[in-house]
């Protein structure tokens, strides 16, 4: 089990390498990227849990491949929200998009 | 080639081969968040996806490292070069982070971690019995289609929403300029 162990360290060390990336990156498109790598830990997680854990293999990769889908559906419509954002601000920094800010 | 086997043995080659693996994903996944250069951040995301799709075959799976290649590389990190050179507002330069900002993301990041880490190494982990080592493609397509039929379908049409959303969204406001 010591190799379980690592890839779910793995797992979680992306995950909070992510997180950190979210909460400090200045623009939209940071904080985008950020949010694929938080994906990832918790698709590497799944894979883990496959490989040691499960009786059947085929239901980790089942849902490491619909997380890949969801990931991709994610990244083209948040793309497409920061051109818009873009488009209305003339800014993509997180700090000056604020207006419904109370 | 005999001997090149008998001085190097093979388990210590795929170990070594495995912790570079690991090294590669987390210098990407570093280079991915902390450099100010957005293309930088997006080269880091591919040396990290990189370095999963390798940990993916250390996991058995090579359809699905396959499909992290295709996906992540070869898909999502090109639509986020395209869509940064494209558009002169993604490149523009970025002022300097606050200190107290990345202090408190620092704080809260390395919590979570330690959080997470005593987690998972408390709990004793049951390991099976009984194992189908069935990983063919053919086993994963039977799956798709029969017992989770209805969440391919539902994530196709997410995929056909999500591409229409897109178009529309980023085209919304066009007329105006």
């Amino acid at each position: 089990m010591e190799n379980l162990l690592l890839y779910l360290l793995l797992g979680a060390l992306m995950f909070c390498i992510g997180l950190f990336g979210l909460l400090q990156h200045n623009s939209l498109i940071g904080m985008l990227i950020a949010t694929e790598l938080i994906l990832n830990g918790a698709g590497l997680n799944f894979m883990a849990f496959n490989m040691f854990l499960s009786p059947d293999p085929v239901v980790g990769q089942a849902f490491t491949l619909f997380i890949m889908g969801v990931a991709a559906a994610e990244a083209a419509i948040a793309l497409s929200i920061i051109i818009a954002v873009y488009r209305r601000f003339r800014e993509i920094r997180v700090d000056s998009v604020s207006e419904l800010k109370g | 080639m005999n001997s090149l086997s008998a001085t190097i043995s093979p388990w210590l080659l795929a170990q070594a081969a495995l912790w570079f693996t690991i090294l590669i994903t987390l210098t990407g996944s570093l280079l991915a968040v902390i450099p100010k250069n957005i293309i930088h951040n997006v080269m880091g995301l591919a040396l990290a996806m990189f370095g999963v799709s390798g940990i993916y075959l250390y996991l058995g799976s090579q359809f699905v490292a396959m499909m992290q290649l295709l996906i992540y590389v070869g898909a999502i990190c090109v639509t986020y070069i395209f869509a940064i050179m494209l558009s002169p507002p993604l490149q523009q330069e970025l002022p300097r982070r606050r200190r107290a900002k990345v202090l408190s993301a620092l704080v809260v990041s390395g919590v979570t971690f330690v959080a997470m880490a005593l987690m998972v190494a408390r709990l004793q982990w049951e390991p099976i019995r009984t194992v189908s080592r069935d990983w063919s493609i053919k086993t994963l397509g039977q799956a798709f289609l029969t017992r989770y039929f209805l969440v391919f379908e539902l994530i196709s049409l997410l995929l056909a929403i999500a591409i229409i959303g897109a178009i529309l969204i980023a085209g919304m406001g066009r007329e105006r300029e």
